[in-house]
């Protein structure tokens, strides 16, 4: 579903990602932790080319996105994305955010796109938020908007950075909530995320990030439990 | 001092004419300025230099000399070599547009580069294109953040305006320095004049703050 091959990515002298190999299975959901600063956002956005990438491919259902042939905003279709600072359209209602890109991209027709939001804020609880500006909502509210949001391009695979690490303590449930719904239904998913009882409990893998390189992967269990590497017990013990 | 009230009401026709032109060329200045600086301003954002450049020369050839040479040079220079002739009004709406497209680009370009990054990415992550992303997600958040500027540049073009008396256009200020010339009095004329002009200036101002409270509410 998603093949990462020999990615590197440098900002002019400074070389962020090393060479990252990772595979994602249809349906996996894969969580990256690390320290901050170790390339973890720069590895998400390379993978629906937010950041250009500097060596290495990328392949999206087959499709290498590296190629200045492929279409690009026809592979972020297939990838929704999920900002740690939400990013909200606000001057546009919550139902309007939700409605933009499938009118504008997919052509669907307004009436069809507010029913399909509708629906969609209904999984996230939102339903009678619709009409409402995101600044009326608190964090976790927003985020939950915002996954709908990206949700109604009924992409295959969801990115998500840091998806909580901007919420006060009480509203980060809420969204894990959403999530795990969303990897119960079977959603392809990459989390960036410091919330380790997310990774044990719907993550199928977790990969260990240092210094733009995988220092180690493997299972949440065998990770947080038996991690083989001294960088990885060093993270674990500071996050634990 | 004594008013000569007499003149004056002779003159009041005039000035109200006069007052319609003056209203008339900015309001054609802001316009097409707003038109053309957005352009502009969307010309000189652009990543590659070598297209960039012109659009960044311009803006500082238009802001970088005083607008009486311009007005001067297009009257005299660049209106008679497309027409073969002058025409004071057609001066002063060229120069009014092109010389307040300058300072709208910068509006322009300050008004998108203060929306958030995030917001470009977000609609991009979603499968927009540039174009669409910029229409529909940063140029309406943009607008609202460039109405104060703009309402400003408004009120200086309304100002500005009053050289176009020197290229024979007959706006407010024009008759100021007609009824100067025929009376050989001062006061009168230009006192007249400095509280319309400052009638138009106030009223707008008055105008757009009710426009930002409106937008700042919403
Ligand atoms: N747009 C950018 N320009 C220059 N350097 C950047 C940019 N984005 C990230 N970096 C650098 O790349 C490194 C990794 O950043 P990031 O991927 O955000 O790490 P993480 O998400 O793991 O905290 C940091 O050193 C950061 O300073
Ligand atoms: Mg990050």
């Amino acid at each position: 579903m998603i093949e990462v091959k020999n990615l590197k990515k440098s900002f002019g002298a400074n070389v962020v990602l090393k060479d990252i190999n990772v595979t994602v299975k249809p349906r996996e959901v894969v969580v990256v932790i690390g320290p901050s600063g170790s390339g973890k956002s720069t590895f998400l956005r390379c993978i629906n080319l937010l950041e250009s990438i500097t060596d290495g491919h990328v392949y999206i259902e087959g499709i290498d996105i590296t190629d200045k042939k492929s279409d690009i905003n026809k592979v972020r279709t297939e990838v929704g994305m999920v900002f740690q600072q939400f990013n909200l359209f606000p001057h546009k209602k919550v139902i309007e955010n939700i409605m933009l890109a499938p009118m504008k991209v997919r052509n669907v027709t307004a009436e069809q796109a507010r029913k399909k939001g509708l629906e969609l804020l209904r999984k996230v609880g939102l339903e009678d938020k619709a009409e409402t500006y995101p600044d009326s909502l608190s964090g976790g509210q927003k985020q939950r908007v915002a996954i709908a949001r990206a949700l109604a391009m009924e992409p295959k695979i969801m990115l998500f950075d840091e998806p909580t690490s901007a919420l006060d303590p009480e509203m980060v449930g809420e969204v894990l909530e959403v999530m795990k719904q969303l990897a119960k239904e079977g959603m392809t998913m990459v989390v960036v995320t410091h919330e380790m009882g997310f990774a044990k409990e719907v993550g199928d893998r977790v990969i260990f990030m240092d210094g733009g390189l995988i220092v180690e992967e493997n299972t949440p269990n065998q990770l947080f439990d038996d991690p083989k590497e001294s960088r990885t017990k060093a993270f674990l013990s500071k996050v634990l | 001092m004594d008013i000569q009230w007499n003149i004056l009401a002779e003159y009041a026709p005039f000035f109200l004419k006069g007052t319609l032109l003056t209203i008339g060329l900015s309001l054609a200045g802001i316009l097409i300025g707003t038109i053309l600086g957005l352009f502009i301003g969307l010309g000189k954002m652009m990543k590659n230099k070598w297209l960039s450049f012109p659009f960044g020369l311009y803006i500082t050839l238009f802001r970088g000399t005083p607008m009486l040479v311009q007005i001067m040079l297009i009257h005299f220079a660049v209106v008679p070599l497309f027409t073969g002739g002058t025409n004071g009004i057609a001066a002063a709406i060229l120069t009014l547009s092109l010389n307040s497209a300058a300072y709208i680009a910068e509006i322009f370009r300050a008004g998108i580069q203060s929306i958030d990054k995030g917001q470009m990415e977000a609609a991009r992550s979603l499968g927009m294109t540039h174009v669409q992303a910029m229409r529909y997600v940063i140029l309406p958040q943009a607008f609202k953040r460039m109405i104060p500027p703009l309402g400003n540049e408004f009120i200086v073009l309304i100002k500005e305006s009053s050289l176009a008396s020197l290229v024979a256009a007959p706006e407010l200020m024009y008759w100021g320095r007609a009824m100067q010339g025929q009376y050989f009095r001062v006061w009168e004329p230009y006192i007249t004049a400095a509280l319309i002009y400052l009638i138009l200036t106030l009223s707008l101002s008055y105008v757009l703050s009710r426009l930002e409270r409106r937008l700042a509410t919403e």
